[in-house]
């Protein structure tokens, strides 16, 4: 009983409403490229090139070169060595370095007397996440120097060649540079998606009530799911939209492996995409001014994704009953299903559950929206 | 999908629609013939936008029930849809969008036939003197202009029945004119047109008109017959050397219901223009006021509209 012919005249006026709204058509195009740029390249959770300053009291061959241990990881970037605390204190105020390391008078002397030498190792802890990063690759500069210093020792004591009694050689899968922004640009296609489709959407029927052109429509032929179906035609066009130029950018400007199917990459877009447009609609259908419909699907779509996704913070760090929460936030089954097909290359067989979790969202919000939307269209 | 001739475009019975206590419209029973202008007149808040809304499938009626172009509203409503064309006091028309591209728009939604759509987007764009305009934004038109395109994009799907509810407000009075010359032509068509208004000069256009108070309607006829009877009374026209002291004299006196001050003069209503005309005479002579001019003359259709109201609430 659904006519085509109504449904799609609905989907090209919503189009040229796009295109002919400069706000629009930047909400909708220019806005998620400015975010994966933005969130791409500002938001990196790697550590590296650690501002780092040495306080050397000894000034002997053996603080020597353990400063040239650290000069020679990536992890740190030695910007001074100083003779006092002086300058670290200011630095560290300042936020111009983020460790210092203290060598001590005793430092060769402990060494060669077979003592154990202690060092100072001083961090701005205002950044927690970073400075125990720090800390841990410090600890690590540290120890494989001191594991060298006992080979040596062994060594000039006549032990014969030593072995190093246990050997890590680890390999890390699917992200082996361990680049943050690996798992942060998948993460980002969904935070994207979720926020445009919500905004978008949301104040599609709110903007219909406020001209007035709601009830001229229900006079005519048009039945309320010809409306909502081409008004989410015309969304959906504008999303997958998105979905192609974060896909490209990721791909290509960040460099992010693409090592799944394209295929099972687009049924999950289809399938997020689709609950994410159905959200927008159920707020449009509650929220009758296109302000309101605009902060709530703000909050709605971005806070979640964002911060209950694993997006960024990991979901098993979390509360239990915050936990508890993530498990209805559909960017949560996404992102997996994003990190799956980017990072690993996995297919259906292993990401079914998080399509059908996707799928079942988009099915009760798409229930939901369209019994409330007609209630509404019908009664009022 | 015309209803046949001899059936009423509109057929209205004994219609009431309440929202919880509030009764919008009680016991409303009319019939509008095919080919009809039917003009509903109201103060706001009347009752005629809801049995409006009613009888375009939009609302359903709490009791009575209304047929339009033979289909019944209540049970349904997606024929009684298809048979009408809805033209709102807003204008209806997306103003970004080109004059051609509202009537694609329209034409989608309405289900024109394929092979008449080039036929009646001419017509379209004719009806609004457009054809040259056709890419221009809406929103740039005129309001005259605008008015009528949303016209033409309301009866794309050639309706026989069409509902303007209020379609000239904010328009200059000569585009008014010329939309109802639009009106007239498609009554002669034979579509029945129902018409809300609140301009009198207005409600004297249509053929039929039917008065709204509070949910009812309080008077039905042609304009003439609303203004021959206006509920009653008659009204006399007069002019006298001081106004103020004729209304303190006549106020009050028996046979007069109301007076008011019109131009230069007095309209008094009265309940029959020829017993009252001497008292009247007498009695402001009495007061010392010269009396230049007095006749009975036919009252306008504010003066009807005015004195039934007043009537109504007199018995409220």
């Amino acid at each position: 009983m659904i006519s085509l012919r109504r449904t799609r005249a609905m989907a090209r006026k919503e189009f040229l409403h796009i295109f002919r709204d400069p706000r629009s058509l930047v909400m909708a195009l220019a806005i998620p490229v400015i975010m994966l740029l933005l969130f791409g390249y500002a938001l990196s959770l790697d550590v590296e090139r650690v501002p780092t300053m040495v306080y050397d009291v000894e000034r002997s061959v053996q603080s020597r070169e353990l400063i040239a241990a650290f000069r020679g990881s990536r992890y740190f970037e030695v910007a001074d060595v100083v003779s006092s605390y002086v300058p670290i204190d200011r630095a560290i105020n300042r936020g111009e370095i983020l460790i210092a390391i203290v060598i001590p008078s005793d430092y060769s002397r402990q060494l060669l007397r077979g003592g154990t030498a202690k060092l100072q190792v001083l961090v701005d802890g205002s950044d927690s996440n970073t400075a125990s990063l720090a800390i841990a690759y410090a600890q690590g500069v540290i120890a494989t120097q001191s594991a060298r210093l006992q080979l040596r020792f062994a060594d000039a004591r006549g032990a014969g060649p030593l072995r190093v009694p246990v050997d890590v050689q680890s390999r890390v899968w699917y992200n082996s540079d361990l680049k943050s922004k690996n798992f942060i640009i998948p993460g980002l296609i969904a935070v994207i998606l979720q926020v445009i489709a919500a905004l978008l959407t949301s104040l599609t029927i709110a903007r219909e009530w406020e001209l007035g052109n709601m009830e001229l429509l229900l006079s005519t032929p048009l039945r309320p799911t010809e409306l909502v179906l081409g008004k989410m035609a015309a969304f959906f066009a504008i999303g997958a939209a998105d979905a192609v130029i974060a896909v490209l950018l990721g791909r290509f400007a960040f460099g992010v492996p693409l090592r799944g199917s394209l295929l099972l990459l687009a049924l999950a877009v289809f399938v997020f995409l689709f609950g994410s447009l159905c959200w927008g609609l159920l707020i449009s259908a509650l929220a009758r001014n296109q302000l309101l419909a605009y902060q709530v699907g703000l909050i709605t779509s971005f806070l979640p994704s964002f911060l209950l996704s694993g997006f960024i913070y990991s979901i098993e760090n979390m509360p239990a009953v915050v936990q508890a929460v993530t498990y209805i936030v559909p960017s949560r089954y996404f992102i997996v299903a994003l990190k799956g097909i980017f990072l690993k290359g996995i297919g259906l067989p292993l990401l079914w559950p998080q399509l059908l979790l996707l799928s079942l969202y988009a099915a009760i919000v798409f229930a939901v929206a369209s019994k409330r939307l007609n209630q509404k269209l019908v009664s009022k | 999908m015309n209803a046949p001739v001899s059936t009423p475009a509109v057929v209205i019975r004994s219609l009431t629609k309440r929202f919880g206590n509030f009764v919008a419209v009680n016991d409303v029973s009319l019939e509008v013939k095919r080919g009809e202008i039917f003009g509903f007149l109201g103060p706001n808040g009347a009752g005629k936008s809801t049995t409006i809304r009613i009888l375009c499938g939009l609302l359903a009626p709490s009791e009575g029930d209304a047929t339009v172009a033979g289909f019944d509203v209540a049970h349904e409503p997606e024929r009684v849809k298809r048979s009408i064309g809805y033209m709102s006091q807003k204008f209806s028309l997306y103003d970004d969008l080109t004059v051609e591209e509202n009537i694609d728009f329209f034409s989608g939604i309405y289900s024109v036939p394929r092979d008449r759509r080039e036929d009646r987007k001419a017509f379209a764009l004719e009806l609004s003197a457009m054809a040259e305009r056709r890419n221009s934004l809406t929103g740039l038109l005129p309001g005259g202009f605008k008015q009528r395109l949303a016209l033409g994009c309301a009866i794309l799907h050639e309706p026989p029945v069409l509902f303007l509810d209020e379609p000239t407000s904010g328009v200059d009075p000569i585009a008014r004119r010329d939309f109802w010359d639009l009106i007239y032509q498609l009554s002669e068509q034979g579509i029945t047109i129902f018409v809300t208004t609140h301009y009198m000069d207005e409600a004297e256009y249509c053929h039929r008109l039917a008065l709204m108070y509070r949910g009812a309607v309080i008077a039905l006829g042609t304009p003439s017959e609303l203004k021959r009877d206006l509920g009653g009374f008659a009204l006399l026209h007069l002019e006298v050397s001081d106004l103020l002291g004729a209304m303190d004299a006549l106020e009050g006196q028996p046979g007069i219901e109301d007076i008011a001050v019109f131009g230069s003069g007095l309209h008094v209503r009265v309940k029959n223009a020829e017993q009252a005309k001497l008292p009247v005479r007498e009695k402001l002579e009495a007061s010392g006021i010269c009396v230049e001019k007095l006749d009975r003359i036919d009252a306008s259709m504010e003066d009807v509209f005015v004195g039934l109201i007043e009537a109504e609430e007199r018995k409220a």
